[in-house]
């Protein structure tokens, strides 16, 4: 496998689009959620897109093939919420392991199939940390701000069995992505520094935030800048933002980023704003003129899409891609 | 390629701090330090969270770009503390924008508090105290949270007290950390241990060198790193006496800081400004600090001994800032402190349902405590005068809101005020440093000023009163000829109706001038009204409804009484014909008196003065006097009752005046004449003047008509004239005079007028003191010039300044409008004499006042018997007399000396 560094300096990669978005259409029914290992399960599991890489895993597989087909260099592993703190609410955390050992084999195997046919575009395979469903600097409780609903050290446990499991499953770098506090990330970070010490090896690692609204915050509170300054102590192989708003709400933060760091930056926004029924509408077209705007600035070094983002999507950005450099990144020393 | 980011320290909170070469020094606030704060350690011992919260907000409020937190107590579960406080914090957003300094000796304090901040911290502190490998484990800790480190410079052995030990375990510090954990340099920031110094003992003395030098190795070969410390330790041995210890942080931190310390922990109310240490001080500081001379200390010891004395409350002492709201405006406005009082009012405006209601409520209480302390006398006018800036910004700041709130709803009513107030200085009259003050003063009190400011025609006062509808008018005048603009005034208030009362201020002025010559004009109220801290009663008495009326009768009968009275007095008085009096003159043996032929004959002008010069030249006496503070400078700083206030004041001042030589914000100029001259005809003074014009260089001849005394007083007092003190044309002696006018005055108002638009007033005032009191000690120091140089009669003379003050020296200054000379007309035989106006740009308005305001002109008589004295009242017949030589009519002559005509 050609070293990802590299490549990063010579083009843009494009990172996937939305997986719920394709898993929607193949609208799943309780019984398929379940399929014939959870059948039994005493609670609902529709809904839960990540047991899916358990239950339907071909159509898992299938989604990562219509993404490289659509010329992603890189897709996301089904695991955005594959931890224990996630998986509580289906009380599914016994199989936390296995649905990110297991996710991540998917998608290896896709990844290597199209490899092996275009051996000069290698595809890669990113393990997906969401920000799971708690925050460790903001109380669930207005009547108690100083009330905590997790811990670091619990995050950090919950972090560290995921990426352990991914690595295991053969991912070739982790996504700690959707970040709206950092705290969170944080305790990702510092859990796969550890697991990178005790395995001795290095492995890359994405960050991407998300900044909330048009104040320009993470949902925590921080700044573009500040939010870049808490992260930084962590090696990374990028830095950007994704979800939450559109294309063109995230060029003025990804200014920011391009300005302050040193760092590739990757940026996967949302097809647009929701719509009033909660759908995204924005055409690839659409999408694709605004990240033009990314390209013709020289503002990132990876693009991709999120929430409502299809194949079509996907595929208008990496022919788009083609024809721009990407951001001048600083050798290291 | 693009250029690669720099290392700089970066931090984080909600928002970024990025730390780089060219950042000031940054300050990191230790009030929420339970060591640092006896106050946050007793909120967090009783659990009152929340309330330390608000110390935290202060700090950062206050400036503070970091904020230390420690919970190292014996009686304080610190873990627990650490996490609850930090987690309150974060939930905080107006703290939690900085970034925080997570302060513990205990390790497990620190790494639960590094698990509940999402910025990037600062740990404070590891060492290699333990050992290196406890070190390192606790480096590769800190780096994997995400924070920057405090190292101190501790090893195994001990805490480094000298340089070399310093710079050594700074280095192995630096390289097992950059080395070994990979952690990045410019995270690391040093504390090379501060330690007291002056302590007596031998090995104490390079303790402050020691660090200020191992600082600058640090800097210089450790890169990227940065280097912090708690100042405060420095001046320990000083408990007590803040002065010095204050004096002693700053000299520290302008050196440390030259080397290259970029952070610290310095309490900002522990903290003089270098640039204003007294010279004595600061020398025997720096001798210390930097370790200069083997007495150093003992000299310093003996020396604090003479400042812990004058001891003063710490200038800039914030735990008022915990206090709630009201006490808070109400300290700002009694303290005169504009620093916060947006801030505050802001906080109250949004509480309220009406921005009105901030005014009349929170406001309105603070300036209540402000009448009531300056009315009881315990606050004095510098003072009061501070509290309507922080008043006027207040309000500035609401205004917007009040208006808005208008638009919204005008059915609402307006405020009301407690009256309208015209003020203005009269024609002719440039002085405005009393109305200014009294102005503030009643604005103060929540009377709306309508301030026309100086030289305003008596069309201009009357009109704008009838369109303004305002509720009394105060006229201010400095000059004598201005009492007869009030009186024209009062003549013309009543001839067009008016009802409104009369206030009557300024330094000409009295209860006898008003009594006797305004009052009988005008049928409504008219007030002499001296000071500011009486014009508030008495506006208050002739507008509030109850009292109006019997006030308003009371003051007339007042008046009348007083006029009955005067008239009676001064009829005791004899005055003599000026002829009598003029058989009674002074004599001078001018045979035998000596007469010194001046060195420079001519006129010169002096452009550009340099004002530094004229420093040590400062009667400080009469600037405390427009500042209605009472005393003899410096007496007056150590005053019982005044003194504090005299002492802030005046070091207000010197500020100021520092500022003024420093960025020539102010121009001196002066033009200076000396001529040959004769007394003619008793009275009359003739000067050659050579005309520079014509052809024949002949000397051009000007006289100046003396007045002299004529009140009937004991045997053997002679009555004088000026004219007395120049040889007479018939002795056959050739005498001299000489004539000058200065100025300092260019740039005042300007000046003046800058603060009053940032709603300063009492710098605006400030600014006018100053440049009248330059002016004088202008005058003093050409003076002294002429009698030392330029004429040359004394120039062996060796005074000090209070010897100039009390005017110990031969030969005399007289000023027209003065008491030797009250006439101002022969001004204008100054100006012509010396071309004034045209060589140095000083004008003379209608009532003859010098424009800028703050100018000096008169005479100079050398002779060793010339004295001062006061020219009293005169008659009619030497008024006459007066008309006629200098060819006006008599009504012109009686209308310039009319204060000083005798009523017969």
């Amino acid at each position: 496998m050609k070293n990802i560094n590299d490549i990063l300096q010579k083009r843009i990669l494009v990172l996937d689009g939305a997986m719920g978005t394709m898993l929607q259409r193949y609208n799943f029914t309780e019984a398929d959620f379940r399929g014939q290992r959870f059948k039994d399960w005493e609670h609902p599991l529709q809904g839960n897109n990540d047991l899916l890489s358990l239950t339907q895993p071909k159509a898992i597989a299938d989604v990562h093939r219509k993404y490289f087909e659509a010329g992603a260099d890189i897709v996301e592993t089904n695991t955005f919420s594959s931890t224990t703190i996630a998986m509580a609410d289906y009380h599914l955390e016994g199989v936390v392991y296995e649905l990110n050992y297991e996710a991540a084999r998917i998608a290896k195997k896709v990844a290597d199939e199209f490899t092996e046919k275009e051996p000069d575009k290698p595809r890669f395979v990113a393990g997906s940390i969401g920000p799971t469903n708690k925050t460790a600097s903001m109380s669930p409780d207005v009547n108690d701000p100083g009330f905590r609903a997790i811990s670091f050290d619990a995050l950090r446990i919950a972090y560290k069995q995921q990426a352990e499991a991914l690595l295991d499953g053969g991912v070739d770098m982790l996504l700690v992505e959707t970040v709206f506090d950092t705290l969170n990330a944080k305790a990702a970070l510092f859990a796969i520094e550890e697991v990178k010490e005790e395995r001795n090896i290095k492995v890359p690692v994405m960050v991407s935030g998300t900044i909330t609204d048009a104040s320009g915050r993470t949902l925590s509170g921080q700044t573009a800048e500040a939010f870049l300054i808490s992260i930084a102590h962590i090696p990374l192989l990028s830095v950007g933002f994704n979800c939450a708003l559109g294309a063109d709400q995230l060029t003025p933060h990804l200014e920011v980023l391009a300005k302050k760091s040193d760092l590739p930056i990757s940026a996967h926004p949302n097809a647009g704003l929701p719509n009033a029924f909660g759908e995204y509408d924005e055409t690839p077209e659409e999408m694709a003129e605004q990240i033009k705007e990314y390209l013709e600035k020289g503002l990132v070094n990876i693009v991709g899409g999120c929430c409502g983002t299809t194949p079509e999507h996907i595929k208008a950005l990496s022919t788009l891609v083609k024809n721009y450099e990407p951001r001048k990144l600083v050798v290291p020393a | 390629m693009e250029k690669k980011q720099p290392k700089y320290l970066k931090l984080s909170g909600l928002e970024p701090l990025v730390i780089t070469p060219e950042s000031n020094f940054v300050n990191v606030g230790e009030r929420t330090n339970v060591a640092g704060s006896k106050k946050f350690l007793r909120l967090i011992k009783e659990g009152k969270f929340e309330e330390a919260l608000d110390i935290a907000r202060d700090q950062v409020e206050g400036g503070a770009q970091i904020i230390d937190i420690n919970m190292d107590d014996g009686l304080i579960e610190g873990k627990e503390a650490m996490v609850k406080f930090l987690n309150l914090i974060v939930a905080e957003p107006d703290i939690a924008r900085v970034p925080i300094m997570i302060d513990s000796s205990k390790w497990e304090i620190i790494e639960a508090g590094l698990q509940v901040v999402q910025g990037k911290c600062v740990v404070n502190s590891i060492s290699l105290k333990e050992g290196e490998e406890t070190f390192v484990h606790q480096a590769k800790l800190i780096k994997r949270y995400g924070a920057a480190v405090i190292v101190m410079a501790f090893d195994e052995d001990g805490q480094a007290d000298n340089y070399e030990r310093r710079i050594e375990i700074a280095k192995r510090s630096y390289d097992i950390l950059v080395d070994k954990v990979g952690f990045p340099a410019e995270d690391i920031i040093f504390d090379l241990n501060i330690f007291p110094v002056a302590t007596g003992m031998e090995e104490h003395k390079r303790n402050a060198l020691d660090f200020i030098e191992a600082t600058k190795w640090v800097r210089e070969n450790l890169a990227y790193c940065s280097v912090s410390g708690g100042v405060s330790n420095v001046s320990f041995s000083f408990r007590g006496n803040n002065p010095v210890r204050e004096a002693m942080h700053s000299v520290f931190l302008y050196h440390a800081i030259k080397a290259g310390m970029n952070i610290g922990i310095v309490n900002p109310t522990m903290l003089e400004v270098y640039d204003d240490i007294p010279k004595e001080l600061l020398e025997k500081v720096e001798d210390v600090i930097l370790n200069r001379r083997d007495d150093a200390t003992e000299r310093l010891l003996d020396f604090a001994e003479s400042v812990v004395g004058k001891a003063r409350e710490s200038k800039v002492d914030l735990s008022w800032r915990e206090d709630p709201l009201q006490e808070r405006i109400t300290r700002a406005l009694v303290k005169g402190i504009d620093q916060f009082i947006v801030e505050d009012v802001e906080e109250a405006r949004k509480a309220a349902k009406r921005p009105i209601e901030i005014i009349e409520g929170h406001l309105m209480i603070g300036m209540n405590v402000v009448g009531d302390l300056f009315g009881s006398g315990k606050m004095f006018l510098p003072q009061v005068v501070k509290s309507a800036r922080v008043m006027k910004k207040a309000v500035a700041y609401l205004l917007p809101y009040i208006e808005e709130e208008k638009l919204a709803n005008p059915q609402e009513g307006d405020s009301e005020n407690a009256g309208k107030i015209l003020m203005a200085t009269v024609k002719g009259d440039v002085h405005d440093i009393g109305k200014n003050i009294v102005s503030v003063v009643l604005a103060c009190n929540n009377y709306e000023i309508v301030d026309l400011g100086v030289m305003v025609p008596p069309e201009k006062i009357l009109q704008t009163a009838i369109d303004e509808q305002v509720d009394a008018i105060g006229l201010s005048g400095l000059i004598t000829p201005s009492l007869d603009e009030m009186v024209h005034l009062a003549k013309e208030m009543e001839r067009r109706n008016f009802k409104i009362p009369l206030l009557i201020g300024g330094a000409t002025t009295s209860k006898a001038h008003t009594a006797v010559k305004i009052d009988p004009q005008y049928k409504n109220a008219v007030v002499h009204v001296n000071d500011a801290s009486r014009a508030v009663t008495v506006v208050g008495d002739l507008l509030q409804k109850e009292t109006s009326e019997a006030y308003k009768q009371a003051i007339k009968k007042d008046y009348d009484l007083f006029r009955e009275k005067f008239n009676n007095r001064s009829q005791h008085k004899i005055y003599k014909t000026i002829e009598a009096a003029r058989e009674n003159k002074f004599q001078i043996d001018w045979q035998s008196s000596e007469i010194v032929k001046p060195n420079q004959l001519g006129i010169q002008v002096i452009e550009n003065m340099d004002l530094e010069k004229l420093i040590d030249f400062i009667d400080w006496t009469p600037f405390f006097r427009s500042w209605e503070l009472h005393g003899k400078y410096p007496d007056i700083l150590k005053d019982e009752v005044v003194g504090e206030q005299a002492t802030e004041l005046f070091n207000e001042a010197q500020k100021m005046l520092k500022e003024i030589i420093r960025e020539k914000k102010l121009k001196g100029k002066a033009i200076f004449g000396l001529f040959p001259a004769h007394t003619v005809n008793d009275d009359d003074i003739e000067v050659l003047v050579p005309d520079e014009g014509s052809k024949t260089q002949e000397a051009k001849k000007y006289t100046f008509r003396t007045l002299r005394q004529q009140l009937q007083r004991k045997e053997g007092v002679a009555d004088y004239a000026l004219a007395d003190f120049i040889a007479p044309k018939g002795t056959g002696r050739q005498d001299y005079i000489g004539c000058f006018c200065v100025t300092t005055g260019f740039g005042t108002d300007e000046l003046a007028g800058q603060y009053r638009k940032d709603l300063d007033d009492y710098n605006s005032i400030m600014v006018k003191a100053l440049s009248d009191r330059l002016a004088e000690a202008f005058a003093e120091y050409l003076h002294k010039e002429i009698r030392t140089v330029h004429w040359g009669y004394g120039a062996h003379e060796r005074l000090d300044n209070d010897e100039l003050i009390d005017e110990k020296y031969q030969g005399i200054r007289p000023a027209p409008g003065y008491p030797a000379c009250p006439d101002h007309l022969e001004k204008l035989t100054i100006w012509e004499m010396l071309g004034v106006e045209a060589r140095i740009g000083v004008k003379l308005t209608d009532s003859l006042a010098m424009w800028p305001a703050s100018s000096v002109s008169g005479y100079y008589f050398a002779n060793r018997e010339a004295r001062y004295f006061g020219l009293g009242k005169i008659k009619k017949d030497q008024v006459a007399d007066f008309a006629q030589r200098k060819g006006i009519p008599y009504e012109e002559a009686a209308k310039w000396l009319a204060p000083n005509m005798v009523d017969d």
